[in-house]
């Protein structure tokens, strides 16, 4: 996509040009521009998709998304647009034996990646299932949790798979979303239409969508984002989780596997053969979820007793 | 230009001018789309929030709608099948009509999935070279592309015969024939690209099944000819254009075929997953007998499939069919049994259970239900003001400046063979 954006950077340019024109004539004042076009900026509207975006236009879309939050919610926000490592492809290992059903990393990752608190958004959702089966519809949602495994049951928790054959990918009109080279499965929230096609393609709900606007006490923001990660978003846009895109590509964990107090996570660069993950898929007996949709999913379970 | 002016004189005066249940109408009209009007507002501020909706059933009676809509735009091809590939003469004159209806269907298609949309504003990002469409890949993208080309044809078509009527000129045959070729390919595209919308998500077992796209066309060639059929009845009560009862009965039998190949689909359907009995079965016991304790919908279900049965009975046997009472209980039996299915009925089923087993029901708020309302206003409407102009040109009232009235009859479209010439001549047009 990248090379083709110079031919489309100069039809869009004009485009861009003749639409803020005319736009501009005819609301007159920005507010109600902004409530029309249900944008902050008439620059916000006419940006571009992130891939098709210059290195110029990318910093001109921090700067001014850095102003924006600043002024949103009173804090200094770092915005990162670091682009994949090369040679690294992440996978998860996730062992379903030492999982205690805590809900600990759910908590992390709402507090990590600024999801709405009101409504309550949670991009992973851990099931309880009695112990024999692995049928869905028997699991638990809603369970008590606590410190304690409760006896006769497992835990799976689950999350965005990030597909290698991803149908969420497939079926996106917009290509709003799309597989980065690292192999996470990401979003650019300024072009998501809000279709939700995405969301009833993904055979594992891991998708979640904003139908009001995300509320976040501003104490509890997290500052350090990233453009297609965990920037505050917007209403009427998917998110999902990413494998926190803004900690994993400066070479940390997500906050999942940090948060984990049993050590049930498991994460790494499945190309380097000396990483964590690498040992799990090579010593453990791995499986995926609903292997037989062909998502070739990045998420391994295993019970390592 | 005179005669531009004229025909704009000539519109106005049929739209503003008319008997007393046409104000009526209009006026219900204008009301359901304010109340429309004023809920959307709302949903406009706060957000997709306003609805039913959540993550667990993500789509919810806006898709309904526009799913059955687009059933009942495909359907205006039922007519046009029989009036250009066997000349049957007495449909030949309703098509137009037909097509107006599927314009109308389709307006209100493309309204009800863009206030779907949690950002409408950014929906150029679906254009060819402005955007970045995910074409050939997404499903979305191919059903924009085949409504909007049916729209236009629809409107091509409509449009020229009509202006050669007004003008009262002879239509080339060269100039329209290839649109209406191509509308009946086109017709049944747009049904299946909107089916393979469904089809094509493998997390939805309910939806992933190989007759999504034949039942999605059976069931729109009963429902869209159903509402023809009292639509065109209406229209003989209320205006001077005669349908004739032989062009109602033709519709009414292909009604029938149509819903008893939906009756074989649904057969097809509820074996497979009954008797296989797998855990894919889940949507359809939650739609017939309720799943873990969950039975929103299934009054409902039991309701619309009466409604179908008893509807294709009185279509199939002769004596119901060719009695207008009967034959109109029947249309809406159909009319209304089909949008449950083909709406609530089919898309609720996919999100329950979720892809993780999870049941949510979900029912539409008030506020949905007013905008919905709202959008079929605009719809009927639309078609209730075209029609007004439309009529008057296809029974000769409405004619080019300096043209006398004459038979709509005499225009070689509308004439069919020799064998049908009988039918045709016996129309009988009141003067003004």
């Amino acid at each position: 996509m990248k090379k083709e954006y110079e031919n489309d950077m100069t039809r869009r340019k004009f485009l861009k040009g003749a639409g803020i024109a005319s736009a501009s004539l005819a609301l007159g004042g920005c507010g109600v521009g902004e409530e029309l076009f249900q944008s902050d900026s008439f620059d916000e509207f006419f940006q571009s998709h992130f891939t098709e975006m210059s290195p110029e236009e990318i910093k001109k879309v921090r700067t001014r998304l850095q102003k924006q939050y600043k002024k949103k919610y009173g804090r200094e926000f770092v915005l990162g647009t670091e682009p994949a490592y090369p040679n690294v492809l992440f996978a998860y290992g996730l062992d379903i034996s030492r999982c205690i059903g805590c809900r600990r990393c759910v908590y992390a990752c709402v507090q990590e990646n600024n999801t709405s608190r009101r409504p309550q958004i949670q991009w992973i959702r851990v099931l309880r299932f009695k112990k024999g089966t692995l049928n869905f519809e028997e699991s638990d949602h809603y369970y008590e949790a606590g410190m304690n495994p409760q006896e006769g049951y497992y835990y799976v928790p689950m999350q965005c798979q990030q597909c290698e054959n991803s149908p969420c990918e497939k079926v996106c009109p917009t290509k709003a979303t799309w597989k980065e080279p690292d192999g996470i499965v990401v979003i650019d929230y300024n072009w998501c239409v809000g279709c939700r096609y995405c969301i009833a393609s993904c055979p594992y709900w891991a998708r979640r969508f904003n139908y009001a606007e995300p509320e976040i006490p501003t104490e509890e923001l997290n500052p350090n984002t990233h453009y297609l990660g965990n920037r505050p978003r917007m209403r009427g846009v998917v998110e999902k989780c990413t494998f926190c895109i803004q900690r994993v590509r400066k070479g940390r964990y997500p906050a999942c596997v940090e948060a984990c107090p049993v050590g049930a996570r498991k994460f790494g660069n499945i190309l380097d053969p000396e990483s964590e993950i690498s040992l799990v898929l090579k010593n453990q007996r791995v499986f995926r979820l609903k292997e037989d949709l062909n998502t070739q999913t990045k998420f391994y379970y295993f019970f390592s007793i | 230009m005179r005669k531009v002016f004229h025909f704009f004189y000539q519109v106005i005066q049929k739209l503003l001018i008319g008997p007393p249940i046409y104000y009526a109408w209009v006026l219900f009209l204008l009301t359901l789309i304010g109340i429309g009007l004023w809920a959307y507002g709302y949903q406009f501020r706060e957000g997709l929030a306003i609805t039913g909706m959540t993550d667990q059933v993500s789509w919810g009676l806006y898709i309904g709608n526009f799913t059955y809509l687009v059933g009942i735009a495909a359907a205006a091809v039922l007519l046009i099948i029989p009036a250009y590939i066997y000349d049957f003469g007495p449909i030949k004159e309703i098509t137009i009509l037909g097509e107006v209806l599927a314009i109308s269907a389709l307006l209100m298609c493309m309204l009800f999935v863009t206030l779907d949309l949690g950002h409408p504003a950014r929906i150029w990002h679906l254009f060819p070279f402005i955007g970045t469409p995910n074409f050939p890949v997404s499903l979305l993208t191919w059903d924009i592309l085949v409504v909007n080309g049916y729209l236009f044809i629809n409107i091509g078509i409509s449009t020229y015969l009509l202006a050669m009527i007004y003008l009262g000129k002879k239509e080339t045959k060269w100039l329209y024939m290839p649109l209406v070729l191509a509308s009946i390919p086109w017709a049944v595209a747009i049904h299946t690209v909107t089916a393979y919308l469904y089809n094509a998500l493998g997390a939805r077992p309910f939806w992933n099944t190989a007759i999504l796209a034949p039942r999605f066309l059976a069931s729109a060639f009963c429902s869209g000819p159903s509402l023809s059929i009292i639509i065109f009845q209406l229209i003989r009560k209320f205006t001077k254009f005669k349908v004739k009862d032989a062009a109602l009965f033709k519709i009414a039998e292909m009604v029938c075929i149509a819903m008893g190949i939906n009756f074989l689909l649904l057969g097809a359907e509820v074996f497979k997953e009954l008797y296989t009995d797998t855990w894919h079965k889940a949507p359809i016991v939650y739609l017939f007998a309720g799943l873990h304790g969950y039975s929103g919908l299934v009054k409902w279900t039991w309701l619309a499939l009466s409604f179908n049965l008893l509807g294709f009975l009185l279509f199939l046997i002769p004596a119901t069919r060719k009695n207008f009472i009967s034959l109109n209980l029947a249309c809406i039996l159909i009319v209304v049994g089909v949008w449950f299915e083909k709406g609530m009925g089919f898309i609720l089923p996919g999100f329950v259970p979720t892809p993780l087993g999870e049941i949510y029901e979900y029912w539409p708020k008030m506020m949905e239900v007013l905008i919905s309302v709202g959008v079929w206003g605009i719809g009927l409407l639309f078609y209730t003001l075209a029609l007004k102009i439309v009529i008057p040109i296809e029974t000769g009232d409405m004619r080019v400046l300096g043209a006398s009235p004459v038979s709509a009859t005499e225009h070689e479209f509308l004439k069919s063979s020799s064998r049908n010439k009988k039918l045709v001549t016996q129309s009988s047009i009141r003067s003004v």
